[in-house]
């Protein structure tokens, strides 16, 4: 803003915000520190630092809520419907901005539209929709929802870019005897990286982090838990225990915290550029 | 024969194309919701559909007429949304301004208070349900500040604002980030010559910032917004609705109606109406602020 160069006001700046970032930290280190605590010793003193370390706390939870399960199953739903919608979201814009008929143009007010619905006047009946069609319980049951829930946004965010990519490229493949599936896979798709990088950030971060959509939908299957529900259940067994708990919780915000802290400059990014589109 | 073929290859294309998405937005979507004004008119229970009998306009008349919780919630949701909106924006235009000048830990700092938002609300609200349990007990035994010894998540009161910080806490860094790069688009020398021009810090801001980055703060005022009045997960891991129907939000009340009360079709009324204040509220918040927009 002012100019670049340090000075003593900078430096003040920059203490209080350090301040301000320990303060937004220090709930982490309380979950942290207490994670490998006995019970007793938590609830003697939660802010020390731990006299003992009790690392058992992870291995009685690590059974408890079978993780390797939960993960597994957070991380197969979550992939297989953001491969999904980036593939099929991608395809439908690039069809409603290079054939912009009537019906098109229909299409894509509605789906704009359809963002506003928040999931509560929704989720009731869909029960009903899924359990009809037999979706219930099953993994492609919850990806075909997930799919139908992340195509407003997605084809929002392809729209948008799309436009600005130049036509002549399309032209020249066309002309050289590319047919239209050729010329969208080898020509267009490659040169919608930044876009699809977004698309995947915004789409893995919210369904990997949902909860009532896999306790709607995936219900009593066991082998498809996710880990916000498996936590979840945990929690309500174990309300006072909280060495066990929070060893849970640590455990279950360790998978997107390193997703987050190894892509941090895309998720930035990404998430800015939806955002600013959205 | 030929512009057939053509014709042909263009409807295929728009099945491919467009069909997939279009299946898959159609049933998981768009049906529930016409669903909806169906369910709502039956006394549905969750369970046997053919059982439901057409009820007419019995749901809605109780909503309005015999339903103080739902209007309870209405009137906590809405407090919540006006409070946490106003103190989210407030501190992440703060962080933004401060990151935006040259800091030896600028790019940490970012990633600092970007990071609650990874995390899902289910697990924040944990999280806070141990902070505020145990933590801030402990902190307020040790420094005697009396704010650490309320008793955070036992009554009403203080319930209402556990939920405020924990929201603001998530969204306050996901905003920012859309502020610096509201700011960062703002032309140097127009502050530059406001500034010859003798411009003060607050008029600076008032002045030059403020209607510059406009669009950013149509942008993190909607999703706020929507954010806080649709509040769910965050709700039911920290407070549960808590002590009684306290701190219920509206999506948890219609959750609660449906799920725990099994009365599906008056939830579904409920989730309309939920439906139409989510529109009225976001479409008059961003028609308000999309008028002051101004282009540099």
């Amino acid at each position: 803003m002012n100019s670049s160069r340090y000075r003593p006001r900078n430096f003040i700046l920059e203490i209080a915000a350090i301040l301000l970032a320990i303060i937004f930290l220090s709930p982490f280190y309380l979950v942290l520190s207490n994670s490998v605590k006995g019970l007793k010793d938590i609830l003697i003193d939660a802010a020390s630092w731990p006299q003992v370390f009790h690392w058992d706390n992870y291995s009685k939870v690590w059974d408890a809520i079978d993780f390797p399960q939960a993960f597994f199953s957070s991380l197969q739903i979550t992939v297989l419907s953001v491969i999904f919608i980036v593939l099929f979201s991608s395809m439908a814009a690039y069809q409603i901005v290079r054939k912009p008929t009537r019906f098109n143009s229909f299409v894509f007010l509605l789906l704009v539209s359809a963002m506003i619905i928040p999931f509560q006047s929704l989720m009731l009946q869909l029960v009903r929709v899924t359990s009809i069609l037999e979706l219930r319980g099953e993994l492609y049951g919850i990806v075909a929802c997930y799919l139908g829930f992340g195509m407003p946004l997605s084809v929002f965010l392809f729209h948008g870019f799309i436009k600005t990519v130049p036509f002549e490229l399309e032209e020249a493949a066309r002309v050289d005897g590319s047919n239209p599936y050729g010329v969208f896979f080898k020509i267009v798709f490659p040169l919608l990286m930044p876009i699809i990088v977004t698309v995947i950030i915004l789409n893995t971060l919210w369904i990997w982090n949902d909860y009532l959509l896999p306790v709607l939908v995936i219900g009593g299957n066991k082998d498809l838990t996710t880990l916000p529900v498996a936590v979840t259940k945990f929690f309500g067994q174990y309300t006072k225990k909280w060495d066990l708990a929070l060893a849970g919780l640590v455990m279950a915000i360790t998978p997107i915290l390193i997703f987050f802290l190894s892509l941090q400059r895309y998720i930035v990014e990404g998430v800015t550029t939806g955002s600013i589109k959205g | 024969m030929r512009k057939d073929l053509r014709l042909q290859r263009g409807w295929g294309q728009q099945i491919v194309f467009l069909g997939p998405c279009l299946l898959f937005f159609l049933t998981i979507v768009v049906t529930p919701f016409f669903l909806g004004f169906y369910y709502s008119s039956t006394d549905w229970n969750g369970l046997d559909l053919d059982k439901a009998v057409w009820t007419g306009a019995a749901n809605w008349r109780r909503i309005f007429t015999n339903d103080d919780k739902f209007w309870e919630s209405l009137l906590f949701t809405l407090r919540f949304t006006v409070i946490s909106v106003v103190a989210a924006n407030v501190l992440a235009l703060l962080l933004a301004f401060i990151l935006m000048t040259t800091l030896k830990t600028k790019k940490l700092l970012r990633t600092i208070f970007f990071m609650p938002n990874v995390i899902g609300g289910i697990l924040l609200g944990y999280i806070w349900q141990f902070i505020f349990t145990k933590g801030f007990a402990t902190i307020g035994e040790l420094t005697g500040i009396s704010f650490f010894k309320l008793p955070w998540l036992g009554t009403p009161s203080t319930g209402f604002w556990g939920l405020v910080i924990v929201f603001v806490w998530q969204t306050a860094g996901y905003m920012m980030v859309i502020y610096i790069a509201a700011l960062a688009g703002i032309p140097k020398d127009l502050v530059e010559a406001a500034k010859i021009d003798g411009a003060r810090a607050p008029q600076l801001f008032k002045s030059v910032y403020v209607p510059l980055i406009m669009p950013a703060i149509t942008i993190c005022l909607f999703l706020t917004t929507s954010n806080a009045f649709k509040m769910f997960d965050l709700n039911l891991s920290l407070t549960k609705g808590g002590p009684g129907t306290s701190t219920q939000s509206l999506a948890y009340n219609i959750y609660a109606e449906a799920l725990i009360n099994n009365r599906y079709g008056l939830g579904t009324a409920k989730a309309l109406l939920f439906f139409a204040a989510v529109s009225l509220i976001t479409v008059t918040q961003v028609w308000l602020t999309k008028r002051k927009e101004v282009s540099a």
